[in-house]
């Protein structure tokens, strides 16, 4: 299963970025081949509309099965992130990767 | 003398709820007692002045702006649209075009650049323009749809609008939208003047600072009020002092303007100081805006 969490850094002990729409990084966890990826999302820095949609986007290419963030996306980004087959976990804030990860397996997380 | 161009003030702040509205309803209808006035609301996407306005409404028009809309069928799934749009109101995901009607800013590059003319613009509904008038005083009232996010192309619709129908208005008063964005200087970028409210406070100051930088990138004459004058601290003062901008007028704290204003009343035939200082903010811009 493909798990992508939003991230301020790019290692396991990075935060979880809260921000959907705004995120720097998307760090994308397999856990069955347990492969560890880095999307760079920064780009998003420079724009002044349709940070939520650009983002969606750039997920609707990873395709995850679980995504993992802080206050949960916009309402257009919401609107498009339909059309994925995901499971919206949020409230991670403050958390590592690594703690927002163990969180999601013991169930800890919020879903949407 | 006759054909005096009308004097146009803007009256802005760095943020919110600074006393924006209290300056522009109670100066445009303290002046309409004397001359015509005209007095435009064009904080969009949360207009209040029609609180303070009672009179006759003449006529609510409907205000359009042209998004794209996806024909599937004829869609050959190219991706152009999504890389095209700018502000990435149209997107791509698989077999699925999605268009963001709010994000739109009717450019029409997408409609354009599709290969298979699969985007045809069509008019969308994005908000509507109001027209009270009350004796001498014509208040026109711009609200955004909720959900609405490009507040730019209804400003520019409602400046339009009030150029053709009521340029001739000798004096001419803007509500902007707070901050210091786009919509901000859309809605400044015809007035001859611009009046930014703020408060004697760290945040005042703050706010304030950014609306000057605003205004100077576009080379707007400025000029301050002091709402809530007596809390605070004299910090705004000096700033403006040292910076060169005049103030134009210092509106004395007094809970009895505060109990007014929630009971959406006008405070200028109530609170004597209140005319005191539409008289010098007007005087102050005539002088300023004649010199130049
Ligand atoms: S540009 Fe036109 S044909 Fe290409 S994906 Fe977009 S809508 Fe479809
Ligand atoms: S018209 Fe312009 S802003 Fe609107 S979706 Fe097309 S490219 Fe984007």
């Amino acid at each position: 299963m493909k798990i992508a969490f939003t991230a301020a850094g790019t290692t396991w002990e990075s935060m979880i970025d809260p921000r959907f729409g705004r995120t720097e990084f998307f760090i994308v966890y397999n856990d069955e081949t347990q492969e560890v990826s880095v999307v760079d999302n920064s780009a998003v820095k420079n724009e002044a509309h349709g940070a939520g949609t650009a983002t969606a986007q750039k997920i609707f290419e990873i395709k995850p099965d679980v995504l993992i963030t802080g206050n949960g996306p916009g309402e257009n980004a919401a609107t498009a992130l339909k059309q994925l087959n995901m499971k919206i976990f949020v409230n991670a804030h403050n958390m590592t990767i690594k703690e927002a990860y163990e969180n999601y397996k013991n169930g800890k997380l919020q879903s949407l | 003398m006759i054909n005096n161009p009308p004097l146009k003030i803007g009256i802005a702040s760095g943020k919110g709820g600074t006393g924006k509205t209290l300056l522009s309803t109670n100066l445009a209808a303290y002046l309409s007692l004397t001359q015509p006035t005209l007095l435009v609301d064009l904080d969009v996407e949360e207009p209040d002045d029609f609180l303070f306005v009672r009179g006759t409404t003449q006529s609510i028009t409907d205000q359009y702006k042209m998004i794209p809309v996806w024909d599937e069928k004829a869609c050959t799934l190219c991706g152009i649209c999504s890389k095209t749009c700018k502000y990435h109101a149209v997107i791509q995901l698989g077999s699925i075009i999605l268009v963001f009607k709010e994000l739109c800013h009717s450019c029409y590059a997408c409609s354009e650049l599709c290969p298979a003319g699969a985007l045809p613009m069509q008019k969308h509904k994005m908000g509507e323009i109001k027209t009270i008038t009350s004796g001498n005083l014509t208040f026109i009232e711009s609200r955004l749809n909720i959900g609405e996010e490009q507040a730019v192309p209804l400003i520019h619709q409602t400046h339009e609008r009030v150029e053709k129908t009521h340029g001739d208005i000798p004096l001419q008063i803007f509500d902007c939208p707070p901050g210091t964005s786009c919509p901000v200087v859309a809605s400044t970028r015809n007035v001859d003047f611009v009046v930014l409210v703020t408060e004697p406070t760290p945040f005042g100051l703050n706010d304030l600072r950014l609306a000057v930088e605003t205004m100077k990138e576009i080379h707007k004459p400025v000029g301050v009020v002091i709402n809530r004058y007596g809390i605070g601290n004299s910090d705004v003062e000096m700033y403006c002092r040292e910076a060169g901008i005049p103030v134009l007028a210092k509106i004395r704290y007094d809970r009895r303007i505060a109990e007014l204003y929630s009971n959406g009343q006008l405070v200028y035939d109530k609170i004597e100081d209140m005319q005191t200082s539409l008289d010098n903010i007007i005087k102050a811009i005539q002088n300023v805006v004649r010199k130049n």
